[in-house]
Formats: structure tokens, C-alpha cells, sequence
């Protein structure tokens, strides 16, 4: 992963040939590209917005959420943008009302996981699972609500763990492993029963590779990892990727 | 040491002349299935008699499946090829000796039964005729001659044209060509290329690999090597389940045989071509049948998938290349090799070659394994060879392809199994098991069985799997107890096309087929159970109400 | 005494003395085989299974020190496995065979004839830790509908009242007698 991340920085500072370069069509806009980008970050480039959950720049690409989905004209299946390498020609829809009521549906079933009740959350109006259900427009749940009940980690001095309003994307996991390097987090069980767990699946103060960085809490797009003594709406996370995009 | 030609042939004439000894043969199935119902070690407990009666001109070997699994524990005497079934300690005694007064188990001619005159064995082809713990016996019948040409007078470019020309296509499931794969990681440069046969078995209600791998281990271990060979690798791996003790045992043995005689290991038959194997044991997960979680399990981490492209061809183990194969398409392999691929390619349908393994089970008379060419009909295998329903029922449906496929009604009994026809009807062939319905099941039931199998199983990387199976399947359970309304019908559809779509791997892909599929030919089931609160089958004893 | 007890709690101390420990040899042996690689995981936790009948936390502090693997993954991968366990097993191990064949066979009355005689759900212990209930996918014996696997033996072709005698006989002593 740490690999992946070098070969990107240090294939921006090399200039591309021109038979390296792509054209591709994205929601009808003719654009140029390399081909090692993925669809996401050259629409991003070029001010295409797609939605994301599991993304986060600067770390590995997870393709779990689904939320990126695109449609790719000729390809039989839907595709996540953060992963998927354009090839010549290719034409991308990422706006079309089949892809737009999948996403719906999918943040939908996120929604009807675990209980995300805004109106008591830290990250009320901060919340990225908040904005995307805004930006998609949704306004109920069509699903009933699953809504285990889990156990709050309240241990930590500094940061509060609520599993209750996580959406299982692993940026803690992939931050904490890829970035600080101390690999506190994972997701241990599987299906509908994976939760993110410190070390030995114990109380977050009693994990001994954590180094308290912190960058979990902030890489986290809920609720679920915040810093203690926030009142509602109050957690607001640090994240250069913010102001960028 | 590295074996010649000579060598090979001379282990094969001393097998065959050791054999000729004797004049009569008795061969005892020590398959998983029989082993389980012998009332204590039949094959010694014969042997002891032989030795007691001076029984010399007898050989007593244990074999592999014998096919009939639900008769056993099954012997087979030979030349006369007599099978005798539920042969147990106290019957046992009458095979050996022609004594009248003594109890003796029913016999089966198989030359008269349907059961065994329909098949065409293949993959099978030493499945109960050979001892799978020694490697000699399966040089006698011609074994490892195929690596030997393979190594020696082939270009690794004639293979992968041979086995493209056979058209032999993946028996795991999805039925991608054989030689295309091979030939996408052949293409891919790299010093370092691995082949892997995927013997997780996970269906619920197949067991080809476990028997392939009991009867033959060797043809599976020829296989790989021919593929590590033609596709450039030098080591593989075997990812076999951990709930099948005994097939691990039996490959264990044969590749510790094979790496004795030479048959893997470096310089095989003193070419520059190494190969070595690895085993690697399953822990239960069923996603591990997908090609990337397989990749992710040997590599040592949770089996979860990761989105294609990259395809393992480009980036499998450790990034390297890599050959994922199921059990029987590598067992397909040196046939091919020995008889040619035009033989290969006569037998079968226009589209799909060769036979397909089936591990026939459910309410039919004659369970157990099945070897039968590609286009065979259902009815033919279900009434033919499977001997109809058992207990005077009446046929309902067949289940094919697991959880990732469905089930075929009444009405469809004459399609041939072939990839294409299972799949215009919404089932998939799947990598064998065939489970045959009666009017006792409830497909509604049915459809639940497999949307928890799919919920448990489902790796939680991806949320329509993680959570679009748990919604189907509390839907499901709505219906079977009689609490669920029409709309909710409308739902559990709409998750099926939702789940299909956007999930990232096979297993969320197809978890929605038996629910489609028996909404599709059973959807006054379903109506029955919302609007009358009613199972028609009677399964579902929750119903409330009338 | 008080830094007696620190110096045997010390990561490093508690794996220089399980690389001498017997009961560890398989594990060790594992490891050593696959060169102390990462890659190695699933293979050790068969072992340490196969030696202790279940994973304990200290086995897994172990791995982790020994193949150079975080915690978290090693958790995380002995609890994505459904073959491992985490708790310790009972005396004898009752494993039901839930695949299609057997399904359609009723292995659910079955269990529930069990869960209702002893007890227990599947992946539960009887409270006197003699019978463990579990459950597998699929045994591959679907020839032999509904099967089961009573400690090490394989047994088709089962019905409730012969199941329930074999697990009353277990807990009866019927075979240590």
C-alpha cells in the first residue's frame, strides 16, 4: 500500500507521453488523462463530483461502500470510480438515474444498519453519511432498522469509540496501518457481525499499539470515532481534503 | 532424482505384473461417504479373513468412490465387477468365500444398472479402480505420461493451443474457457507465476473435489504441474478445505509420493522445469471460492475480495501472475493431453465440452457421485441414473449451482445441462451439487435456507452484500411465518436487482438467484404464504392464522 | 517477587519461554516451516487449534510477536474464519452437517431436538463443559442426508432419537465406563 502511494507522488512529477494519454468522456465532458489515475480523481480533476464514503485521499482505495459506483458504457457491471483505470474511449455516466437510485438504496441500507440517529451525534452536521443522504436526497428509510445494540468504548481518555454509528468503511483501519503505522484497528468478525476493534478486540485504553495520534478519530467520515467531551455537533474533523474538494 | 521414460514405464510394468498375481480383486471404498458407515475397518477386517483362509490369489485394496454413495459402505469384486452395497462386518465374509449358509450384503450387476451404463467417466476415470495412496497404481493406468510429454516433446504454446482447441471451460462455476485463462498469465511477463487449485468446496450440498481428491489425487497434482509448465510457474498451491481431513490427508501423501519419484520438485523428468506444492487449509469461509479472497487466504489474511480488473492473471499472489483452477477442470487436463483435444471436444454440446461431475443428493432414490457428458438432460439424470424420487414422491424441482444458483421446476426437466441452457433459465451450473426436491419442500423455505447461508457467509467488505442479504433475508423470514404483505414482495425484488448489481464480488452478485429463480417458477408459493398465511408444503409451521 | 512476576509478563519473556514450551511444539514447528512469514497465519492457527482446541488471546499475543504480525489482524483473521474458535471446546464435539442435503432432511429438527433436550444452540457448551453443539456447512456426505460428525467420526443417515442417545451416552459416560 505504501508502494502505491510513493508510485502515485512520484508519477505526478513525471510529465506522460502522449501515447500514455487517455481520452474519455465523463457525463459528456471530452477529457485527456493518464491512465494509472482513477475515474474518481480525474473527475475530481475536472470538477465532476461523485459521491464517496470509503475514500479518502492519501490512503489505499477500499471499494466497499459503493457509494462511487459508475456506469461505464459497454461494461456490463457498474463500476466504483475509485478504483477503475480508464481505458481509450470510454464513455462514463456518473449521473444517470440508475447509478443516482443505486446510491440511494446503498446509503439507505447504510442507514438502516446500524442507528444513526442525527439529532444526538457529535457530528451532527459534519457527518459525511449526513451530507451524502442530503446530497441524495433522502428523506426516509425504506428498509427497517437492524440496529444492533453495541457496547460504547468510552475507555480511551481522549477519544470515544461508538460502534453504533459506523459505517464499516475501514479509514481508521487503513490510516491507522498505512499512516501512523501502528495498525490499532480492524474489522474483526465478518458480515453483518464485522465491527472495527482495537488490538485484541479490548477497551481502546487497553490497547498497547496505539500511540494516540488521533488520526482515526479524524479520518473518520461519522460519529463513530470521536474526541471526548464533544456535545452534539460539535466534533468537527481536521481534514485537508475538506477544503479541497 | 529425476525420472526417465524408461523409469515411469518400469514402475508401471512391475505394478501391473504385482497385480497380475492375483486372480481376483476386491476393492473396498474408502471415500469419506463409505468410510463413515463401515461398522469398523472393513478393508483390514478382509484382509484378516483372506490371510486366515489362505487367501492368496485375493487382493483386498482400499479405493476411492464407487459412486453410490447412499448404498454404502459399497465392495466391488472383480473381474466379475459385481458391487456389493451396506456390505457390513458380518456380511462381509460371504464376498471372500462362496459359502451359502453364511449372510451375504445385496449385490448390484453396474453392467445392467442405468446408474452406472449412463456416465462417462472421465474425471473419474480411476475413481474406485485405483488404491489413491500409492502412486504406482496410478502410473500403472497410465499416469504422469501426459507430464512426461507435456515436458518433453511440447512447446508450452501447443498445450495452451490444445487445451484452447478442447474447449474445455472452468468446472468451478462460471464456466470461463479453460485455455484462455492459461493463456492470459502464459502472456504475462514475470520470473515468478503461480498456479492454484481452488478445492474450497464450500456449496452446500456438493462434494466432487472431496471425492476427485479422495479417489485421484494424482490426476489433480499431473494437472497442475502440466498447468504450472504451460504457463511458465514453479510453484502452486492447494487450497483445500480444513473440514475435509482425509482429502488433505490423501494429497499430503501423493504429493510426498510424487516428490519421491521426482514428479515435482526441480528438474522433473531432467528438464529445466521445476514445480513444487503447497497445501493450504481453508478455515470456513465460503467467499474463499472467489478468485481474489482465495489469494487474500493464502496470503495469510481475511479472505475478503478485492474489486477485478486487476485480474489474478496480472496481479495474483504476492502481485505475481497467477492460475486459479478448480479440482476438476485440472483432473480434465491430462486426459486431454493423452487423448487429444478433438476427442475431448466430441464429447458434450456445441458449446460446453467434456462431462461434468455431479454430486447428485437430495429425495432421489440413488444418491451419490455422477460423471456425465455436457447436454445430458435432467430428466435423464434425475430418472435414468438417480432412479427417480425416492419414497414414491413426486419431483418438484433441482437445485443446482448452491447459494449462487436455483431451482429447476417440472416444467424445464428436459433442458440439458450445459453452462448456456442452466443459465437461460436462471440457474447456474455451478460446480456440481444437484440437490432434487420433493413435495415436501417448501421453496419458500428453500430460497431462506440459502439467504442465510449467503448473510453468514457474506464477508461484510461491501454494504449491499453485508447489508442487502440480511434485509432479503428478514423478508424471507417474514414470509415463512406468515407476517409479511405484498409490498414486501415488491421489496425483497427491488434488493435482488440492487444487491445483483452493485455488489463487488460473485458471491453478493448471485446471492439474489434463489430467490429469483423460485419467485420466478414458484411465485404462487410466495403468495400463498402473505395472502393466506398457508405453506402449501406445510414446512413452515409458524404460520399464524388459517 | 514483585519483578519476578514483571520479568514473565514481559512480551519477549512470555515468547522465549513458549518456543520451549512442548505444548507449543506444533505451533513453533508451523512457523518455523514457513519461515516465520506473514504469510503463515492461517496455517499457525490451524495448529495452535489443533493443540489447544480453541485460540486463547495468549496464543494469539504469541503469533503475533513471533510472525511480526499486529494484533488486530491476527483477531481479525481468527474471527473472519468460522473453523476457528475462540472458546474453549466441551469434552466431546457434536457437529451438525446444514448443508442443502441435510437441510432438506431435517437436520433443523435435529438441532432443535437437541437445543431442546441439552440445552444449547450451536456454538454453545453444555454447562458442564462435556458436549459442544456446532455446526458446519457442509460435510461433503450428502449421499448420507442428514449427517453429523460425533467427536471424530463421521455418522449418516441420522434421525433425533438416535442423535440424542449418542450425546445422553456422552453425558451419561456411557463410553468411559
Amino acid at each position: 500500500m505504501t508502494d502505491h502511494r510513493l508510485q502515485n507522488s512520484v508519477r505526478q512529477r513525471h510529465s506522460l507521453h502522449p501515447e500514455d494519454i487517455v481520452t474519455l468522456v465523463i457525463d459528456g465532458q471530452q477529457l485527456t488523462a493518464d491512465p494509472n489515475d482513477t475515474l474518481l480523481t480525474i473527475a475530481q480533476a475536472h470538477n465532476i463530483h461523485i459521491p464517496t464514503l470509503c475514500f479518502l485521499e492519501g490512503i489505499s482505495a477500499y471499494g466497499g461502500c459503493r457509494v462511487c459506483l459508475v456506469e461505464v458504457e459497454g461494461y456490463g457491471k457498474l463500476v466504483p470510480a475509485c478504483l477503475t483505470h480508464p481505458a481509450e474511449g470510454i464513455i462514463v455516466r456518473t449521473q444517470s438515474p440508475r447509478v443516482i437510485e443505486y446510491r440511494k438504496k446503498i446509503v439507505e441500507l447504510l442507514l438502516s444498519e446500524r442507528n444513526h440517529i442525527c439529532s444526538v451525534c457529535v457530528t451532527n452536521g459534519h457527518c459525511e453519511l449526513q451530507q451524502l443522504a442530503s446530497t441524495l436526497g433522502i428523506t426516509h428509510i425504506r428498509y427497517p432498522g437492524l440496529f444492533p445494540s453495541l457496547a460504547i468504548d468510552a475507555s480511551n481518555t481522549r477519544f470515544i469509540h461508538d460502534p453504533n454509528r459506523c459505517v464499516l468503511c475501514s479509514r481508521c483501519v487503513r490510516v491507522c496501518a498505512e499512516i501512523e503505522g501502528a495498525h490499532t484497528w480492524d474489522i474483526i468478525h465478518r458480515g453483518i457481525k464485522s465491527r472495527v476493534s482495537a488490538d485484541l478486540n479490548q477497551p481502546w485504553k487497553e490497547a498497547v499499539t496505539c500511540t494516540g495520534c488521533g488520526k482515526c478519530v479524524q479520518a473518520c467520515p461519522t460519529g463513530a470515532l470521536s474526541e471526548q467531551g464533544k456535545a452534539v455537533g460539535e466534533m468537527l474533523k481536521k481534514r485537508y481534503t475538506e477544503s479541497t474538494t | 532424482m529425476s525420472l526417465t521414460l524408461e523409469e515411469l514405464n518400469d514402475i508401471a510394468e512391475k505394478e501391473l505384473s504385482r497385480q497380475q498375481q492375483f486372480s481376483r480383486q476386491i476393492r473396498v471404498c474408502c471415500a469419506a461417504s463409505c468410510l463413515s458407515c463401515q461398522d469398523a475397518d472393513l478393508t483390514q477386517q478382509l484382509q484378516q479373513t483372506a490371510r486366515q483362509q489362505a487367501m492368496g490369489e485375493t487382493e483386498i485394496k482400499p479405493v476411492g468412490c464407487l459412486g453410490l454413495c447412499k448404498e454404502g459402505p459399497l465392495v466391488s469384486v472383480h473381474p466379475e465387477g459385481t458391487l456389493y452395497s451396506h456390505v457390513q462386518i458380518n456380511t462381509s465374509k460371504a464376498i471372500l468365500l462362496s459359502e451359502s449358509s453364511l449372510p451375504r450384503p445385496s449385490a448390484i450387476d453396474p453392467g445392467q444398472s442405468l446408474f452406472f451404463t449412463r456416465q462417462n467417466p472421465i474425471v473419474l476415470r480411476n475413481s474406485g479402480s485405483i488404491n489413491p495412496e500409492r502412486i504406482e497404481e496410478y502410473i500403472a493406468v497410465g499416469g504422469y505420461k501426459a507430464l512426461y510429454q507435456a515436458i518433453r516433446n511440447m512447446h508450452p504454446g501447443e498445450i495452451l493451443s490444445q487445451i484452447q482447441q478442447s474447449g474445455l471451460r472452468g468446472r468451478g462455476g462460471a464456466g470461463y474457457p479453460t485455455g484462455l485463462k492459461w493463456s492470459a498469465v502464459a502472456k504475462t511477463k514475470s520470473t515468478q507465476k503461480y498456479v492454484i487449485c481452488n478445492a474450497d468446496e464450500g456449496d452446500p450440498g456438493a462434494f466432487m473435489d472431496r471425492s476427485v481428491l479422495e479417489s485421484d489425487p494424482h490426476s489433480v497434482l499431473e494437472g497442475m504441474a502440466i498447468a504450472g509448465y504451460a504457463v511458465g510457474a514453479q510453484a502452486g498451491y492447494i487450497y483445500v478445505r480444513a473440514e475435509y481431513p482425509l482429502a488433505v490427508q490423501r494429497l499430503r501423501t501423493a504429493i510426498r509420493q510424487a516428490e519421491k519419484f521426482g514428479l515435482l520438485g526441480n528438474n522433473i523428468f531432467n528438464s529445466s522445469f521445476h514445480f513444487s506444492l503447497t497445501i493450504r487449509l481453508g478455515a470456513g469461509a465460503f467467499v474463499c471460492g472467489e478468485e481474489t479472497a482465495i489469494i487474500a487466504s493464502i496470503e495469510g489474511l481475511p479472505g475478503k475480495p478485492r474489486p477485478r480488473p486487476p485480474y489474478p492473471a496480472t496481479s495474483g499472489i504476492k502481485g505475481c501472475p497467477t492460475l486459479i483452477n478448480n479440482v476438476e477442470t485440472f483432473a480434465n487436463i491430462s486426459p486431454i493431453l493423452t487423448r487429444g483435444s478433438a476427442w475431448f471436444a466430441g464429447i458434450g454440446t456445441d458449446k460446453s465440452k467434456g462431462t461434468k461431475v455431479f454430486a447428485l443428493a437430495g429425495r432421489v432414490k440413488r444418491t451419490g457421485l455422477i460423471e456425465v457428458p455436457m447436454g445430458t438432460t435432467l430428466r435423464e439424470i434425475i430418472f435414468d441414473i438417480g432412479g427417480g424420487i425416492s419414497d414414491n414422491g413426486t419431483f418438484k424441482a433441482a437445485q443446482t449451482g448452491g447459494p449462487s444458483g436455483g431451482c429447476i421446476p417440472k416444467q424445464h426437466l428436459d433442458i440439458p445441462m450445459d453452462y448456456e441452457s442452466l443459465a437461460s433459465i436462471g440457474s447456474i451450473m455451478g460446480s456440481g451439487g444437484l440437490i432434487v426436491l420433493d413435495q415436501s419442500s417448501c421453496m419458500v423455505d428453500v430460497a431462506k435456507f440459502f439467504m442465510e447461508f449467503c448473510t453468514s457467509e457474506s464477508c461484510g467488505k461491501c454494504v449491499p452484500c453485508r447489508v442487502g442479504t440480511m434485509q432479503m433475508y428478514t423478508i424471507l423470514d417474514k414470509i415463512t411465518r406468515g407476517q409479511a404483505q405484498l409490498s414486501d414482495l415488491e421489496q425483497l425484488e427491488d434488493l435482488c436487482d440492487l444487491v445483483r448489481s452493485t455488489s463487488l464480488c460473485g458471491l453478493g452478485q448471485t446471492a439474489p438467484n434463489p430467490v429469483l429463480s423460485t419467485l420466478r417458477f414458484f411465485r404462487d408459493e410466495y403468495i400463498s404464504h402473505i395472502q393466506d398465511q398457508h405453506c402449501p408444503a406445510g414446512v413452515c409451521s409458524l404460520l399464524t392464522g388459517k | 517477587m514483585q519483578t519476578n512476576a514483571e520479568a514473565v509478563d514481559t512480551p519477549l519473556d512470555s515468547a522465549l519461554s513458549k518456543t520451549k514450551d512442548p505444548q507449543y511444539r506444533m505451533v513453533n514447528r508451523i512457523m518455523c516451516l514457513h519461515n516465520y512469514q506473514p504469510d503463515a497465519l492461517i496455517e499457525t492457527l490451524h495448529a495452535a487449534q489443533d493443540s489447544f482446541g480453541c485460540i486463547t488471546l495468549e496464543t494469539m499475543r504469541y503469533i503475533s510477536h513471533m510472525l511480526h504480525l499486529p494484533l488486530s489482524r491476527v483477531y481479525a483473521v481468527a474471527t473472519f474464519y468460522h473453523y476457528f474458535t475462540l472458546k474453549p471446546p466441551g469434552k466431546h464435539r457434536c457437529v451438525l452437517c446444514m448443508g442443502t442435503a441435510c437441510y432438506i432432511a431435517g437436520a433443523e429438527s435435529i438441532e432443535k431436538a437437541i437445543t431442546e433436550k441439552h440445552h444449547i444452540s450451536p456454538g454453545e457448551t453444555t454447562s458442564d463443559g462435556e458436549i459442544s453443539l456446532l455446526t458446519a456447512r457442509c460435510l461433503g456426505s450428502c449421499g448420507l442426508a442428514p449427517a453429523a460428525i460425533f467427536d471424530d467420526k463421521v455418522m449418516g443417515q441420522l434421525t433425533p432419537k438416535n442423535v440424542l442417545k449418542q450425546l445422553q451416552d456422552w453425558r451419561d459416560h456411557v463410553a468411559d465406563t
